[in-house]
């Protein structure tokens, strides 16, 4: 198809100046419309509850690891950000975590270790504005990752009267 | 640099802590010293590289248009010349065919320079655990600020520039 369009500018085109005062009748109106910006250091985003942010571990109501160290999470996540150390924790029970590491930078936030977890011990917060200065500082151990998660309550106490 | 006649700070003791008459200075005035007004001004201008070399950079985009607008920190001028940038901000997977451009572009940027390593890919390899992807970009360059996520929120990235900013003031 051919497009024929005028070669030679119109006096209101070869002045500039329409074009000019349109682009700035636009800007001028954005002025009073509803202003979208977030300010965000003061002014934080509504989380949604089932955002995916960085995973922690959680406490039962009696203050336990819930987290048995069965390796499931360790063997489905897929940029292998977790690490576990197993011994038994309490007498009574077969294994827990002695160390539980999470790479964060490693971690994807894909939630497949809350997905994979038989005893609902692992679980993605809703923290998302984590940074830090090295590596080191955020390869998060079993402490900080159970400080994060806090105490979680469900209906089924296991291990409540062993 | 050196420092102006106004404050006379103790020998031994250049970033004088030790209050008196020289703290209540610093709190009133940032004109004290010549490096803290430089710092000051560095800090509220960064001119970051945009690196985007993956998904990351969809949300560094995202950081610089209205709804998070990181003019608020000054850092909006994003400058595709590496001579006219400061912070460069390295947003997605690192292969190592592209590590040679990633470190020349990071040589031809003037000192002063701080390096954003944005994202699990930029950061660590993320979950590229591969034989073509540098695992983690301050392999090839010094990073400054790590921010995980895949992808992180502009929030996050925000977060990293203020850290960045934090930095730039306490040298």
């Amino acid at each position: 198809m051919r497009v024929r369009r005028s070669t030679t500018l119109s006096f209101g085109e070869r002045i500039y100046l329409p074009g000019i005062l349109k682009g700035m009748w636009l800007t001028l109106r954005h002025i009073f419309r509803a202003k979208v910006t977030l300010q965000y250091p003061e002014q934080k985003w509504q989380v949604s509850e089932n955002y995916r942010g960085i995973p922690a571990l959680v406490r039962d109501p009696e203050g336990r690891t819930k987290c048995v160290a069965c390796y499931l999470c360790q063997w489905v996540c897929p940029p292998r950000a977790i690490t576990i150390g197993a011994t038994p924790v309490y007498s009574n029970v077969e294994k827990g975590p002695e160390t539980f590491e999470i790479n964060m930078l490693r971690c994807i936030m894909c939630g497949y270790c809350e997905e994979v977890c038989p005893e609902e011990a692992i679980f993605l917060t809703r923290e998302y504005e984590l940074t830090g200065t090295s590596r080191e500082a955020l390869i998060f151990g079993k402490e900080k990752l159970l400080q994060i998660g806090g105490i979680r309550p469900d209906a089924i106490r296991k291990w409540a009267h062993k | 640099m050196s420092e102006t006649a106004v404050v006379k700070r103790p020998v031994g003791d250049p970033y004088g802590s030790s209050g008196g008459d020289e703290d209540i200075l610093r709190d009133s005035l940032f004109t004290t010293r010549v490096d803290e007004v430089v710092a000051w001004s560095r800090k509220n201008s960064l001119w970051p590289m945009p690196m985007g070399l993956a998904c990351c950079a969809i949300e560094l985009m995202a950081m610089v248009g209205p709804r998070f607008d990181v003019a608020r920190f000054g850092a909006e001028a994003l400058r595709f010349s590496p001579r006219q940038a400061d912070l460069m901000i390295v947003a997605g997977t690192v292969t190592k065919k592209m590590a040679p451009a990633v470190k020349k572009i990071f040589d031809q940027m003037p000192s002063p320079k701080w390096v954003i390593a944005m994202g699990a890919c930029a950061s660590s390899g993320g979950m590229f655990h591969s034989y073509s992807t540098v695992q983690g970009v301050d392999e090839i360059i010094p990073v400054d600020v790590y921010i995980p996520g895949c992808p992180p929120r502009p929030e996050a990235l925000i977060a990293g520039i203020l850290e960045i900013q934090k930095k730039i003031a306490s040298r």
